[in-house]
C-alpha cells in the first residue's frame, strides 16, 4: 500500500520535473534571438561571424555601438521617436476619453451609426490607406514632419472603444446624481468618470506607445530627412547601408539601440505591461 | 417655444465630445476609402506626362491587375500568409496561455511575451542573421532535428514567405497569449473541479469546456491576428524586399511599391480596394464561422 503510494508520488515528481524542463527549453528558445543579439553587439571589432563562431568573440567591446552612432544619427532618431509617441498619445488620450464618455454616458440620435463609423478604423488599418493619406498630408503641407506621422492616429477607434467599455462599467447613478446636483458634463467627466479609469489610461498608453514606437511603414513613407525620421525608419535604412552589409555585430547594436528603451521599460514594469494588455482585450 | 426645445432636448454636447475623434477618423479612414474607390477607376501615373492628371478608365486597373501574373502571385502569397500564420499563431498562443496560467510556470510569461514589445524591424534584423545559410542559428537548430534541406531562407523562392511567417509567429504568439490569459483567468473554477471529480480527462475538458468558454476571446484574437497580418510588412521591407521574384511580396508591400516606385496612383488605389475587400472577407468569414460554432454549444 505504502509502496504504491511512493511510486505514485515519484511518478508525479518525475512528470513535474519533465514539464519544467520542457518549459525551460521553450522559454530559452524563445529568448535566443534577444540574447544572441546582445552578445553579438558586444563582439570586438574585426572578428567576423562564421560557423562555430556565432556566439562569443574574444571579449566584449562597445565598439559596435559607437560605430553605429557614427554611421547614423540615432540620437536624433531617438528624440524623434519620443516626440512621435508623445504627440500621438497626448492627443489620443483626450479625444478617446471624450468620445468614449459620450458613447457611454449619453443617448442621442445617430449614436449607433456614429459609433460604427468610428469603429471602422479598427477594421481597416490606417496604413493600408497610405495612398490617399499621403496625398492629404502633402496638401496640408506636413510632409516630413513629426505631425505627419502622428496626425492620422489622433482619432482612435481602439481608444474610444476601451474608454467606452470602462465608462459603461461605472454605474449611471453616479453621473446622474452629479447632474441633479447641477454638475455640468465636464465636472461629471473629470470628477466621476476619469478617476475611475486609471487602469484604462495606463493600458491604452502602454499599447499606444509600443505601437507607435515600433511602427515602420507610415513613418517611412511620410518622412525623407533625419530631422523627422524615427528610430525604426533609421534602422531600416541602416541595415541597407552599403558599409553595414553582413556585419552582424554592428547590425545587432543598431537593432538594440532601437529596441532597448522599450524592452527595458517592459522589464521594469512587467506587471503593468502584462496587466495593461490583459485589460485591453475584450471582456 | 420653450416647451418645444425642452421636449426635444437633443443636447449638442455628446456630438461635440465625439467630434475630434470623428473628424480624424473621417479624414484618415472614411475619406481615403472613398478616394481610393474613386481613384481606382482612373489612370493616374505621376511618371507619364499624359496621365499626370487622372483620366477615367472604368475597370481597366482591376482587369490589368487580375491579368498580371505578378499580382496574382502576390494575392496568393497574401492569402497563404494569412491562412497559415493566423491559425498557427492563435493555437500556439492559446497553448501558451493555458500553460503559463499555471502558477509554477508564471515566471516564463516574460520570456514568451517579450518579442511583442520588440519592433518588427528589430526582430527582422535579428532573424536575418538566424536565416543566414551555413552558420545561421535557425539552420543549426533545424540541423539538430536532422534537417538537411536548403538553408538560404530569404533567397529561396520556396522558403522566403515562410521565413516571414516564422518571424511573425515568434513575435505575435506571446502577444495574443496575453488576451487568452485574460480569458483563462475568467474561466469558472468550479466547473473544472466538478469535471475532475467526474473523472473527465484534460483533453475532454479542453474541447468540451475550455474551448467553447473561450469562444469570444478566440473571435477577438483571430480578428486582431487577421488585421495584423494584413497590416505588417516591416519584415518584408527589411528581410526580403518581396523577393526573390515576388515570392515573399504581400499586398500592402506591393501597394507601396506600385505607388512610390512605379508612381502609379490609379493602380495602387485599385490594390487598396482589393486589400480592404480581402481583409473584410477574412474578418467577416471568421466572425460568421465563430457565430455558427456557437449553435453547437
Amino acid at each position: 500500500m505504502s509502496n504504491t503510494m511512493n511510486i505514485g508520488i515519484s511518478k508525479r515528481k518525475v512528470f513535474s520535473i519533465i514539464t519544467m524542463l520542457i518549459a525551460i527549453v521553450i522559454a530559452l528558445a524563445w529568448t535566443i534571438p534577444l540574447f544572441w543579439s546582445i552578445v553579438a553587439s558586444l563582439r570586438p571589432v574585426g572578428e567576423p561571424f562564421a560557423r562555430g563562431h556565432v556566439w562569443f568573440g574574444s571579449g566584449f567591446s562597445f565598439y559596435n555601438y559607437k560605430h553605429a552612432f557614427s554611421l547614423a544619427p540615432f540620437g536624433r532618431y531617438f528624440i524623434n521617436t519620443i516626440l512621435l509617441v508623445i504627440t500621438v498619445l497626448a492627443v489620443q488620450l483626450v479625444t478617446s476619453s471624450l468620445s468614449g464618455f459620450a458613447f457611454a454616458f449619453y443617448k442621442f440620435p445617430g449614436k449607433t451609426i456614429l459609433f460604427m463609423i468610428v469603429m471602422l478604423q479598427m477594421m481597416i488599418p490606417t496604413v493600408a490607406l497610405l495612398v490617399p493619406n499621403f496625398q492629404t498630408i502633402r496638401s496640408l503641407g506636413l510632409y516630413d514632419t513629426i505631425l505627419a506621422m502622428a496626425m492620422p492616429f489622433w482619432g482612435s477607434a481602439f481608444g474610444t472603444f476601451l474608454f467606452r467599455q470602462t465608462f459603461m462599467g461605472i454605474p449611471r447613478d453616479y453621473g446622474d446624481a452629479a447632474r441633479v446636483d447641477g454638475c455640468n458634463w465636464f465636472m461629471i467627466f473629470k470628477n466621476v468618470y476619469l478617476p475611475m479609469s486609471r487602469s484604462t489610461v495606463i493600458a491604452f498608453s502602454i499599447s499606444s506607445i509600443s505601437w507607435h514606437w515600433n511602427s515602420l511603414l507610415w513613418p517611412l513613407i511620410i518622412t525623407q530627412s533625419d530631422t523627422a525620421r524615427p528610430l525604426t525608419v533609421g534602422l531600416a535604412r541602416f541595415t541597407q547601408l552599403g558599409e553595414v552589409g553582413a556585419q552582424w555585430g554592428l547590425m545587432s547594436a543598431a537593432t538594440l539601440i532601437v529596441a532597448m528603451p522599450l524592452i527595458i521599460l517592459f522589464l521594469i514594469f512587467q506587471k503593468r505591461f502584462l496587466e495593461g494588455y490583459m485589460n485591453s482585450g475584450l471582456k | 417655444m420653450n416647451d418645444l426645445t425642452k421636449k426635444k432636448k437633443v443636447s449638442a454636447i455628446p456630438y461635440l465630445l465625439i467630434l475630434p475623434t470623428l473628424f480624424f477618423v473621417i479624414l484618415f479612414t472614411v475619406y481615403p476609402l472613398i478616394a481610393s474607390f474613386k481613384g481606382s477607376f482612373f489612370i493616374h501615373r505621376l511618371n507619364i506626362p499624359k496621365y499626370r492628371e487622372p483620366v477615367f478608365c472604368g475597370l481597366e486597373n482591376y482587369s490589368k491587375l487580375f491579368q498580371s501574373e505578378e499580382f496574382r502571385l502576390i494575392l496568393l502569397n497574401t492569402v497563404k500568409y494569412v491562412v497559415v500564420l493566423v491559425p498557427v499563431t492563435v493555437v500556439a498562443s492559446l497553448f501558451f496561455a493555458l500553460w503559463l496560467s499555471k502558477e509554477r510556470f508564471r515566471k516564463f510569461r516574460v520570456a514568451i511575451f517579450h518579442p511583442a514589445v520588440l519592433p518588427l524591424v528589430s526582430a527582422a534584423t535579428i532573424w536575418m542573421f538566424f536565416f543566414t545559410p551555413d552558420y545561421g542559428l535557425f539552420n543549426s537548430l533545424l540541423g539538430l532535428f536532422g534537417y538537411k534541406g536548403p538553408e538560404n531562407w530569404t533567397g529561396n523562392p520556396k522558403m522566403s514567405l515562410w521565413a516571414l511567417v516564422i518571424i511573425s509567429f515568434w513575435k505575435d504568439a506571446g502577444f495574443y497569449m496575453i488576451y487568452y490569459l485574460a480569458g483563462v483567468q475568467n474561466l469558472p473554477k468550479d466547473v473544472y473541479e466538478a469535471l475532475r471529480i467526474e473523472g473527465a480527462g484534460p483533453i475532454v475538458s479542453f474541447f468540451k469546456f475550455t474551448l467553447p468558454l473561450l469562444k469570444r476571446t478566440t473571435l477577438f484574437v483571430t480578428t486582431v491576428a487577421v488585421i495584423g497580418a494584413f497590416r505588417t510588412v516591416d519584415h518584408v521591407i527589411v528581410l526580403t524586399q518581396g523577393g526573390p521574384s515576388n515570392s515573399s511580396s504581400l499586398l500592402l508591400y506591393y501597394l507601396w511599391q506600385v505607388r512610390f516606385e512605379h508612381l502609379n496612383v490609379g493602380l495602387s488605389s485599385a490594390i487598396t480596394i482589393i486589400l480592404v475587400l480581402l481583409l473584410l472577407i477574412f474578418t467577416i468569414t471568421n466572425f460568421l464561422v465563430s457565430e455558427k460554432g456557437g449553435d453547437n454549444v
